[in-house]
């Protein structure tokens, strides 16, 4: 069945706590060892080539000498990433990991569909199939995973969703719940219990009231155990972070616990730059950068056996535009992250910057399918098989990307 | 009997107390027939605004002390206007608009001039013509600043050859996309260039005594263009002309009966309802009074609860039935009701004017009922419902619901051991999300 525009995530977006990120959870595993997913959302185009830069392309300074930072080793310069690619100065927590062979870079990649609407884009990014369907390929991953049938019974069912609202990518037959941080008073649990029973035969508020009841009650006693983030409770004066960093530190906090969930969707937003984007770009990925720092610190041991899959809907223009900035393209970046990633390099194909390389004359030629990188994160770190695949990724003929997992 | 679902679904809530009409269809007529009854004493236009924000980058002042003035007296005048207003159902249709043409404060410096923007792109023209609605919206500040046309120079204009700039497609895209004619008209990534280079030169000069729309010759990229199959001459008139092709194109219609009846009448439109509204706007070339009135003509507006209220509506059906929003309003009272309101928006997931992208706020009760978003409403219900004023619930249940009123809320509100937890029932009851 297919849906309508999809409007969903401005929902999550709106909080005065939560900004403009967000994060839902799915699935409650059974073991402490279980592997960890978690899919990161970047909304709104981040242009892959000011994250990962091919400094080394020649024709890149002819397209966009406004955009470009300095190469490695000067000052306020790239990080340098082999050679080849420099990492946006704004990313060090990334870098970091790169050094210790926990981040992977695949360059060049694009979605099925060749959209430049974000919203077409986003829809088709979460349904992962070539119309927008009624769920996101997350949530059927969920269903499938080896440890779904053990779930039954658990307080949240299937799943729990962190966030106003949960996105495309985890809506669909797996029931998953949704969590955001509390503020102000709120009732006594007699006066939740008669208004969870006005509710209960309501078939849009009665779960909704159900599952956000108990997933407060779980989500507040386990996150009750997890270290605070620096500058959280006031004891560092000038640090305040920002309302990603606390999502994604909530989020680690939760997938460790060994009762948790094992997957567990994010997002964030300010990267449609279409104009001044050297300094737009700042904010966004300074957040994207602590965030992944504070959801490693609160997954603790657990990070080796976590991955991070960061993507976003498409790529921006080669070219700056008038405004200095870029417009909606085609292949851009994504990031694999964790212990259990075989890092350490930049992967994908580089398609090169000369005019008759372009797609379109105008966008990043895209090399490979995000669909079969996340193919192969399914595969060889959730343990999904082929017949799971073909569910998840409709329409996808292709082989999963190999080699993406530590062996 | 019939008026309750028209209050509830055309209007902004019931206020309590408040008559519910005899003739629901005449309710809905009079509102659009009179003139616009809201009044914004002491609010500047989107010049004075414009002058706030120049003073305050000229002067490199720090922590926004003119602009942000502006912006809190727009956001206390208008939606103290949606807590009183006697005219809701065209006050409904101007929030609509807004959307619909969605300017966002996360974006682009537009917080100077977001409440003008409403006020003069929006508000004159939800009863007339859409394609002059289209005409205002694409020439005011506000829009130019938010999708960056200010800057967007055509490469062979004297500009664009002296400095080496170019296009910036982002305003071009979305009224494509969003505002008018919608994929489904299959227009191409050509097209979305064309119409850029058709809209470049149209800017904000801040450099005018009293700053505003601008054509900027020398920026405009020169030749004809084609969009969509049909030329246009190069020029400020080119664009002019194709703002009024857009706003007027079947598609344009199609879309915008889409968007029309799925805000007012189902989350899943039945292709007859569109049908109708688009087939209105046709026969009437885009009279948005006219398609307006049809939207209660369909037999589904007669269904009450027949849509989940978005946060706004929630919270402006919260205060009006409490009949807040009256009296004068001190900028330190913290339980004004419109900074209640403001409050109420932000912490429900819709910020007032800060839609996180360009398509606006969804309007399907798919994307406001996750798990989290109803135990904030009950916590938000609950919060409110301590500072109520002293009214008896089982009567103003009655009042603001009428016949949706099941008989469990009703005696859960009767057996509350407070007024204050009866308040919070009413306002938590699936009968109340609803509109």
């Amino acid at each position: 069945m297919l849906i309508r525009r999809r409007t969903a995530f401005l929902g999550l977006t709106a909080s005065w706590m939560l900004g403009r990120s967000s994060l839902a959870l799915g699935t409650r595993g059974s073991g402490p060892d279980d592997p960890r997913f978690v899919a990161v959302i970047l909304r709104g185009a981040l242009d892959g080539m000011a994250a990962v830069v091919p400094y080394g392309d020649p024709a890149l300074a002819g397209w966009r000498q406004g955009l470009l930072s300095p190469e490695p080793g000067r000052e306020g310069g790239l990080l340098d990433l082999g050679g080849f690619y420099g990492l946006h100065p704004a990313l060090p927590g990334l870098h970091r990991l790169y050094a210790a062979g926990e981040m992977l870079p695949i360059h060049a990649v694009a979605g099925h569909y060749r959209s430049r609407s974000h919203f077409e884009a986003q829809d088709y990014l979460e349904s992962g199939a070539d119309e927008r369907l009624t769920s996101g390929w997350l949530n059927r991953a969920v269903q499938a995973m080896p440890s779904a049938g053990r779930d039954a019974g658990r307080p949240d069912g299937v799943g729990l969703a962190m966030g106003l609202t949960v996105p495309l990518l985890l809506r669909g037959p797996t029931r998953v719940g949704s969590y955001a941080p509390a503020g102000g008073r709120h009732p006594d649990e007699a006066l939740y219990a008669r208004i969870a029973a006005l509710n209960a035969a309501d078939p849009l508020t009665g779960p909704a009231i159900r599952n956000g009841l108990k997933a407060r009650g779980f989500s507040d006693a386990t996150l009750a155990g997890v270290p605070p983030l620096p500058g959280m409770e006031g004891d560092q004066k000038n640090r305040k972070p920002g309302s990603f960093e606390i999502l994604a530190h909530a989020a680690g906090g939760l997938l460790a616990d060994p009762k948790g969930p094992r997957v567990a969707a994010l997002e964030i937003g300010g990267w449609d730059t279409h104009a001044g984007q050297k300094g737009r770009l700042n904010g966004p990925l300074s957040q994207l950068d602590s965030g992944i720092t504070a959801l490693r610190d609160a997954l603790g041991p657990v990070w080796k056996r976590s991955v991070v899959l960061v993507m976003t809907e498409f790529g921006r223009t080669v070219r700056m535009n008038g405004t200095g900035g870029t417009d909606h393209g085609t292949a851009t970046i994504a990031f694999l992250l964790g212990g259990s990633v075989a890092g350490g390099r930049v992967g994908g194909t580089w398609p090169g910057l000369r005019q008759g390389q372009l797609f379109e004359n105008r966008d990043l030629a895209p090399t490979t399918d995000l669909r079969a990188i996340a193919c192969g994160v399914l595969r060889d770190h959730l343990g999904l098989g082929r017949t799971a695949l073909a569910q998840v990724f409709p329409g996808f003929r292709s082989s999963p990307e190999a080699g993406l997992m530590r062996g | 009997m019939l008026g309750a679902p028209f209050v509830a679904g055309f209007g902004w809530g019931r206020r309590g107390g408040e008559r519910l009409p005899d003739d629901p269809r005449q309710w809905l007529a009079d509102q659009l027939a009179a003139p616009d009854g809201a009044r914004f004493p002491g609010l500047g236009d989107s010049a004075d605004g414009l002058i706030a924000l120049r003073t305050q980058r000229m002067e490199k002042m720090q922590g926004d002390p003119l602009v942000k003035p502006v912006f809190q007296a727009e956001v206390a005048s208008q939606l103290g206007h949606v807590l009183t207003t006697d005219q809701p159902f065209r006050d409904r249709l101007c929030w609509f608009w807004m959307n619909h043409f969605t300017v966002s404060i996360r974006q682009g410096g537009t917080r100077a001039v977001i409440g003008a923007y409403m006020r003069e792109a929006i508000r004159p023209h939800v009863t007339g013509r859409f394609a002059d609605m289209l005409r205002a919206v694409m020439r005011h500040p506000a829009m130019l600043m938010y999708l960056d046309n200010t800057g967007s120079i055509g490469p062979d204009s004297r500009a664009g050859l002296r400095r080496r700039k170019g296009l910036n497609e982002n305003l071009a895209r979305e009224c494509l996309e969003l505002h008018t004619v919608s994929p489904a008209a299959g227009y191409s990534q050509a097209d979305v260039t064309r119409f850029a280079a058709i809209l470049t030169g149209w800017g904000v000069d801040m450099k005018a005594a009293r700053p505003g729309f601008v054509f900027r010759a020398n920026a405009h990229e020169p030749g004809e263009k084609m969009l969509m199959g049909r030329s246009f001459p190069e020029g400020e008139e080119g664009g002019l002309m194709a703002l009024e092709f857009l706003g007027t194109h079947p598609a344009t219609y199609r879309h915008i009966a889409l968007k029309l009846v799925t805000h007012f009448i189902a989350d899943e439109p039945a292709p007859s309802d569109v049908a109708r509204i688009t087939a209105v706007l046709h026969e009437t070339g885009g009279d948005l009074k006219a398609a307006s009135l049809a939207l209660g003509d369909l037999p589904a507006a007669r269904r009450p609860g027949r849509k989940f209220r978005s946060p706004m509506e929630y919270g402006a059906a919260t205060l009006r039935a409490l009949d807040l929003g009256f009296g004068p309003i001190a900028p330190e009272n913290g339980h004004a009701p419109p900074k209640l309101f403001a409050n109420v928006l932000s912490s429900l997931g819709q910020p007032l004017w800060a839609a996180p992208l360009p398509n606006g706020w969804s309007d399907k009760a798919a994307d406001w009922t996750a798990p989290a978003d109803m135990i904030a409403r009950v916590d938000w219900a609950y919060r409110l419902a301590a500072i109520a004023p002293e009214v008896d619930p089982p009567e103003l249940a009655r009042d603001v619901l009428g016949p949706a009123l099941r008989r469990p809320t009703l005696e859960a509100i009767r057996h509350a051991g407070s007024r204050r937890e009866a308040l919070t029932l009413l306002f938590t009851s699936p009968e109340f999300q609803r509109r």
